[in-house]
């Protein structure tokens, strides 16, 4: 083997492997080409062995992070090249699957394995690595595998890009003939490999003699039960059902081939598996992403190669547990059964209502209805409905029956929207018409169920099976007995304003708890009347055994509630509360004008505002008190991963920016976000000289850190996200929240921004909220945006400023303005390298109020650097 | 024990002196002009004359080497000459004289090629890269002067990145020249930051070098005021403070580079002496970014600029008043 990136020529190793495979004649023996690490370990501290096989047309060269990584993480690693592929030997035999796992077994036995083995497994090499698994459970102490498939669904068809690599006459030219089946698995790397890997990879496939294998393995596709490979197939399929290995899957999800189905499929004979998706990564995962060191890290806190600790007797949970829908279940069958319990605000005509007792009936005709579908524990149920009445009755028939819902918001932008639905892998989607012609375009898994009843044609070509109304008229039998508390019982995606969107999964426990904080907290509770304007808070009325009305807007565009909408909402119910997001209220006060005296009478007798979603610039919340006179005002702090962690009204963010006035200790310096809610605790952990958020968890004021929370309802963890998961809980019981802040004397927290948009600057680590709210009272800025350029620990410090003044282009900004920031910001102690005038501030789009840190950073690297900036 | 400094007569050579001086220090100048500084004794002569160069050195504790030939156009002769070949010869003569500590002023230019540096470590020098005769030559001069370097006969090399202040002929007084006469473009908008060091604190960094030979020797450090600015900025504000107007026009950096390589050419033909309107090395200047990271300089020498770009900029403007 020749000199090749990333390889230790030491680990090149040649062995003769006597054969016991039908398929070769006895006593003929067979030279591999391996990598093996294990010169480079001290034997006696070895953990155990990864045995590593690749697919096609790839070889073991595939596997050499691992060998770097398991050199230092005590781990052998042993990378085979399958016979007729990289550098082993051409036995000039067709090796089906079955020959192919009794290989590995005559290599493993002629290479002498002791000690726990782990096998490790891509593309065709996780079937064989599997077959080999699930045969020789002796010594096996793990499983892994990426980017893999182990059953063909007889009713799909298989992937186009292999139909076309079978179609007679492509076949021999595309796989041996020409290098093409190699040339486009190689270009799937996101990014491109680098011209050396490449060549790499493509060193032992030179001539079409090489790549005989190649086209042996893709003809060795059983592409239908009648294949002379499907029983060995199968037989794997079926019998990894019974290991009990702990099981790691990493994933590429852009993989044309491999897709989120086959992932699933494996997920649901693997129940226990550890999952991670790489989001942006495609095929060749382990080129795309650190799949080496999140499998140390996997095999170090799963502990594979060790024997299992004596599992601790489960920790029985005491908190009592009232199930989310029991309120509502309860008021059905008390006095105030005939109440209203949700009120829908159409456009034009009269509310839409259901009391408590038509609520409860209509939600158990739409569990009955889905338990007839076939839908139950488990089940995953993607809900693409407005708020409304129908999603309230869908989400507690849901969680009624135990399947998960899985919320995704249409604020993500459609691609953002489709990640998210294909990453969840959803058994069907529940929607309106234009999230049913989204599932077609952008194929979408799962059955199709349309929440309004469609003409049949358009359901026939939206592959639609059933409407809600459908489920509603269903007799079944029975529906299930209630979920158990720990069950899972949603997936919500994140705003996707950091990054892809992660889903975040509750159990039935914690949404019940997030209904518990949201009481305690607030007072809310039986007899309150809501008004739901926005969403996650609004889903809980019916929990609360409030009345809730949804008011009449485009909910995936807050701006376009009306301070008439709202009124309207309000006088519906006689609503005393209003949950709302800041971009909707900054609507609300546009259109105050409009109001009628009813109106402005029904907002009269709001006592509670709470603003959700996004910071809210105090000057707004004031012209907002204005108008609710009576209202308290709160502004909760919270994510996905938690929505609630810490409260506070209008009158305490008065107190606290006096207090920062007078000087209190840790007083100042970002956003208020006040005192930790009812059932949660939070704390920082302090920020390192580097940035990096590693100091002891501690409420010390004014030591600023990464913000951490443990409550009830904290999420349970992060879906098919493993390592994520991993790092945002590794100081339980902390959940690490990903924003900074720092505490004041009176207990008050105070949000610094995102963990990742800290600068390290060379005269230390700087935060960005506190300056650019200083910034912020410069005249004439709208918005300001504290970013840093260059390498981290000696980054130049930015603005960047939102005026009404911006040409059409950021630019440099005029003397003043420069001058007034460079003042606001030594006052600070911060030297500003260059103020930068825009237009116009990326933000998110849900809330048209995070501001895109990264992405302005990145810009304005360009911009200073003096090469082209491109828009901002 | 005395001083030697070389290149006093100019702008940075004198605030050295005068830092020097400020410090109780024995000084001696070396050039070819008397260098107008009073309270230190002057030699006259060039840097290539060995025989002046002995005599200079005579008695000398420490020898900071300024003294070279600075300009965007020559014949690389002379360059060759007065930056290598002068180095040479001061390296020889102080050696023999029992001199224990040299500080050779350097350049950043020794060690990049044109492209951007965005807070850039210093860098080894290289001649082979360098842009121009002027940065290869310094490249060539820094790396012997390094390498002579020994626990008894220390070297350091500093460079200071774009010294401007009061007096400064090279960059202050061209840019409020051509901008006088509307000859000053913005390349590119001039969005790049660069680095620039006020002469009070490149004058205190090479002194404090001078203290803290121990750890600078055998290393070349990069000194700047630590404030990269837009240049556009700082044009305007050498502009303002020498009470004419900013540049607002620009001029897409590629087309100057271009252009910079063409007038170079053609002045070098035409036998010209005086400075082109553009270089290419000048287009690179103004167009790409060059900051640096001054971490382990800063520890290094113990060492902080104590002037800042806006406060230097006022000086400049009491200058011109």
């Amino acid at each position: 083997m020749v000199a090749l990136p990333g390889v230790d020529p030491s680990w090149s190793t040649y062995l003769d492997v006597p054969s016991t495979s039908a398929a070769d004649r006895p006593g003929t023996s067979h030279r591999w080409h391996y990598l093996d690490n294990g010169a480079d370990l001290d034997t006696d501290a070895v953990q155990g062995t990864l045995l590593c096989v690749h697919g096609n047309p790839t070889w073991s060269y595939l596997w050499r992070t691992y060998l770097a990584a398991g050199r230092a993480a005590g781990w052998r690693v042993l990378a085979v090249d399958q016979l007729e592929m990289g550098y082993s030997e051409r036995t000039g035999v067709f090796r089906r699957l079955g020959d192919r796992i009794t290989d590995l077994e005559d290599f493993v036995a002629a290479v002498g394995l002791t000690g726990p083995v782990v096998t490790v497994g891509h593309d065709w090499g996780g079937v064989v690595s599997l077959g080999y698994a699930n045969r020789n459970r002796e010594n096996l102490a793990g499983v892994i595998l990426t980017n893999t498939a182990i059953h063909q669904d007889p009713e799909r068809p298989i992937p186009a890009p292999l139909r076309l690599a079978l179609a007679p006459g492509v076949h021999g030219l595309g796989t041996r003939t020409t290098s093409a089946f190699l040339d486009v698995t190689l270009a799937l790397a996101r990014p491109a490999l680098a011209p050396d890997v490449r060549r790499a990879f493509r060193d032992p496939y030179r001539t079409a003699a090489d790549r005989q294998g190649i086209a042996h393995f893709v003809s060795d596709i059983p592409a239908d039960p009648a294949h002379p490979s499907y029983p060995a197939l199968t037989a794997t399929a079926e019998g990894i059902r019974s290991l009990d290995v702990p099981v790691l899957m990493m994933w590429g999800p852009h993989d044309p081939i491999f897709s989120d189905p086959y992932l699933e499929d494996l997920a649901q004979r693997l129940p226990s598996a550890d999952i991670h998706r790489f989001e942006r990564a495609s095929h060749l995962v382990q080129e795309d992403a650190d799949t080496a060191s999140t499998a140390m890290q996997w095999l170090a806190e799963r502990l594979v190669g060790h024997p299992a600790p004596a599992a601790d007797a489960p920790s029985a949970d005491d908190t009592p547990y009232v199930p989310l829908g029991q309120r509502l279940t309860d008021l059905a069958a008390g006095p105030d059964a005939a109440r209203t319990a949700v009120a829908e605000m159409t456009a034009s005509g009269p509310p839409r209502t259901l009391s408590w007792r038509e609520l409860a009936d209509d939600v158990a005709a739409v569990a009955a209805g889905l338990t007839a579908l076939g839908y139950g524990p488990g089940s995953r149920v993607s809900l693409l409905v407005p708020p409304g009445v129908d999603l309230t009755v869908l989400i507690y028939a849901c969680l009624r029956i135990g399947a998960v819902i899985v919320v995704a918001d249409a604020g993500l932008g459609a691609r953002g929207l489709s990640r998210a639905v294909k990453g969840s892998a959803p058994d069907v989607v529940i929607g309106i018409e234009r999230a049913l012609v989204a599932a077609r375009a952008f194929g979408w898994p799962g059955r199709r169920i349309s929440a309004a009843p469609l003409p049949a044609a358009a359901a026939r070509a939206l592959r639609v099976e059933a409407s809600l109304n459908d489920l509603r008229a269903a007799r079944p039998a029975g529906i299930p007995a209630p979920p158990e508390a720990d069950a899972d019982a949603a997936i919500l995606f994140t705003s996707g304003s950091t990054g892809p969107a992660k889903g975040v999964v509750y159990t039935h426990r914690q949404l019940s708890a997030m209904r518990d904080a949201v009481a305690a907290t607030l007072g809310l509770g039986e007899g309150a009347s809501l008004v739901a304007g926005f969403a996650p808070f609004a889903l809980l009325g019916p929990a609360l055994g409030a009345t809730s009305v949804t008011p009449a807007m485009d909910v995936t565009a807050p701006r376009t509630l009306t301070a008439q909408a709202l009124a309207d909402a309000a006088a519906a119910i006689d609503a005393t509360v209003v949950f709302a997001s800041p971009a909707a209220l900054r609507n609300v006060l546009a259109t105050e004008g409009e109001l009628t005296d009813a109106g402005r009478t029904a907002l009269r007798r709001i006592s509670l505002l709470l603003s959700a979603g996004a910071p809210i610039p105090v000057p707004l919340l004031e012209a907002v008190q204005d108008l609710v006179p009576s209202a308290a005002l709160h502004t909760p702090y919270g994510m996905t991963e938690s929505l609630l962690v810490a409260d506070i009204d209008l009158a305490d963010i008065h107190r606290a920016a006096t207090d920062a006035r007078d000087g209190l200790d840790g007083a100042g310096g970002g956003v208020c976000v006040g005192v930790p809610v009812h059932g949660a605790r939070v704390a920082v952990s302090p920020l390192d000289a580097g940035g990096a958020a590693t100091g002891e968890p501690t409420t010390t004021p004014g030591l600023t850190g990464e913000i951490l929370v443990e409550a009830p309802h904290v999420k349970d963890r992060y879906f098919r996200l493993w390592r994520t998961q991993q790092d945002s809980t590794r100081t339980p019981p902390w959940h690490r929240a990903g924003d900074v802040g720092h505490f004041d004397a009176a207990g008050r927290l105070w949000v610094e921004g995102r963990l990742g948009h800290i600068i390290t600057a060379a005269s230390g680590v700087l935060t960005p909220v506190a300056l650019e709210q200083a910034l912020e009272t410069i005249d004439g800025v709208r918005l300001a945006a504290l970013v840093g350029t260059g390498p981290a620990g000696t980054q130049a410090v930015v603005a960047v400023l939102e005026t009404a003044t911006a040409g059409r282009r950021p630019a440099l900004a005029d003397a003043e303005l420069a001058e007034a920031a460079r003042a606001a910001a030594l006052a600070h102690g911060v030297d500003l390298a260059a103020v930068v005038a825009a237009p116009a501030l990326p933000v998110d789009i849900r809330h048209n109020a995070k501001i895109d840190r990264t992405r302005i950073a990145q810009w304005s690297g360009r911009f200073l650097a003096g090469t082209r900036a491109g828009s901002l | 024990m005395t001083v030697l400094v070389t290149g006093a007569s100019g702008m940075l050579g004198r605030a050295v002196v005068g830092h020097l001086l400020a410090a109780g220090e024995e000084v001696r100048c070396l050039q070819r002009r008397p260098s107008g500084v009073s309270g230190a004794q002057d030699v006259l002569g060039s840097i290539t004359d060995p025989g002046v160069v002995a005599t200079a050195v005579q008695d000398c504790r420490a020898v900071i080497h300024l003294a070279a030939k600075v300009s965007f156009t020559g014949a690389p002769a002379e360059f060759d000459s007065i930056n290598i070949d002068g180095t040479r010869i001061l390296l020889d003569a102080a050696r023999s004289a029992g001199v224990t500590d040299v500080v050779h002023v350097s350049s950043p230019s020794v060690a990049h090629d044109g492209s951007s540096l965005v807070g850039a470590p210093a860098g080894p020098a290289d001649p082979a890269h360098a842009r121009g005769d002027y940065a290869r030559t310094k490249a060539e001069a820094e790396l012997l002067a390094l390498a002579r370097s020994t626990a008894s006969f220390r070297v350091a090399a500093i460079r200071p990145h774009i010294v401007w202040g009061p007096g400064d002929t090279q960059l202050v007084e061209r840019v409020i020249e051509r901008a006088r006469h509307g000859r000053l473009p913005l390349l590119d908008g001039g969005t790049a930051l660069i680095d620039t060091t006020y002469v009070d604190n490149a004058a205190s960094a090479i002194v404090a070098c001078l203290r803290r030979m121990d750890a600078a020797q055998g290393q070349a450090l990069v000194v700047t005021n630590g404030e990269p600015r837009p240049i556009a900025e700082l044009l305007a504000g050498i502009c303002r403070a020498g009470g004419v107007e900013p540049p607002a026009w620009s001029v897409p950096g590629a087309l100057a580079r271009g252009a910079g390589s063409v007038i170079e050419r053609a002045w070098l033909r035409l036998g010209r002496t005086d400075e082109p309107p553009m270089t290419r090395f000048l287009a690179e200047q103004l167009s790409t970014a060059h900051w640096f990271d001054q971490r382990h300089t800063r520890a290094v020498l113990d060492w902080r600029p104590s002037v800042s770009v806006d406060e230097g900029l006022e000086r400049l403007a009491a200058y011109y008043r």
